[in-house]
């Protein structure tokens, strides 16, 4: 298993995303945005950060990225893709998950450990994660607002598309129905506001998140 | 060239921190009797072909799913 990250002008997170790959699944890459050719890995992190400076909305440019093309192929070829934060902004402006990510209703910037639950998501991705099970992951972000209308909302939690939710009483950003991640519909792009990669290591206490990224490396054997 | 602005701004119904916090500001100023304040984005520009303005509307200037759009040719 081999993971490619993708590296805008503006990602920040790029590097911690790259050791949580080579943690779970022993190898990775950093995959330049003018790059037209993923070069044959199995799968895509797209990462957190201020992709070209967060101009417009968040996403909304960096998801033009020749490399973007390349994502969208190998999602629509099935291969896994993991967008975290700035990465989750980007997979939905390019349409490639549903919904949207608005202003915090706070307004305010947000960074604070907090606690996803499993919400029992039929994703290949996210086998091993049992509905309601506790991940103690970072977030940080401006903009992680989830909203999508009401009639999608009920549609991907029918399709078993909600991958995680902010524990009761935790959601940071006014997010609806306290969603945290969703999948696509196939169920192999996944995109979550918290940091999996930044929960990795027991120097930052949970290592929580290398769960997320053993999954998909599962997955994708 | 054909000079053009666009005026987006954030869908009926969806909740607009902005405008409420420039709502909630309004009194202390001494400015009585102002409600339903919506912040958005205001983008000028000059095309060359302005009736390819829509589409660019719809694929990067706004995201349909969460802003309305209104281009004024100008």
């Amino acid at each position: 298993m081999i993971w490619g990250v993708l590296q805008f002008p503006g990602s920040c997170d790029e590097r911690d995303a790259l050791h949580a790959c080579t943690l779970a699944s022993g190898e990775a890459r950093l995959i330049w945005h003018e790059e037209r050719d993923l070069g044959g890995v199995d799968g895509v992190v797209v990462p957190g950060g201020f992709s070209y400076g967060d101009y417009l909305r968040a996403g909304a440019i960096a998801r033009f990225s020749p490399a973007m093309e390349a994502v969208a192929a190998l999602a629509a070829a099935g291969g896994p893709v993991l967008g975290i934060c700035n990465g989750f902004q980007v997979l939905c402006e390019a349409g490639l998950l549903p919904g949207a990510l608005l202003l915090n209703e706070s307004m305010r910037f947000v960074c604070r450990q907090v606690d996803l639950l499993g919400a029992g998501s039929s994703s290949p991705f996210l086998v091993g994660i049992e509905p309601g099970e506790r991940l103690s992951i970072p977030a940080k972000h401006g903009e992680g607002r989830y909203y999508a209308p009401e009639e999608t909302l009920d549609e991907i939690e029918g399709n078993g598309q909600v991958a995680f939710r902010y524990s009761p009483g935790q959601n940071p950003n006014g997010s609806v129905r306290d969603i945290a991640g969703v999948t696509n519909e196939a169920g192999n792009v996944l995109g979550l506001m918290p940091h999996p990669e930044h929960a990795v290591d027991p120097l930052t206490d949970s290592t929580d998140g290398l769960r997320i990224f053993e999954a998909m490396g599962r997955f994708a054997r | 060239m054909a000079k053009a602005r666009v005026l987006i701004r954030p869908k009926e119904g969806i909740l607009d921190p902005q405008g409420k916090a420039v709502e909630r500001a309004l009194p202390a100023l001494g400015f009585e009797g102002i409600g339903h304040v919506h912040v958005g984005r205001m983008v000028e520009l000059e095309a060359e072909s302005p009736e390819r303005l829509g589409e660019l509307c719809e694929k990067l200037l706004a995201n349909p799913l969460i802003e309305d759009y209104e281009i004024q040719t100008l």
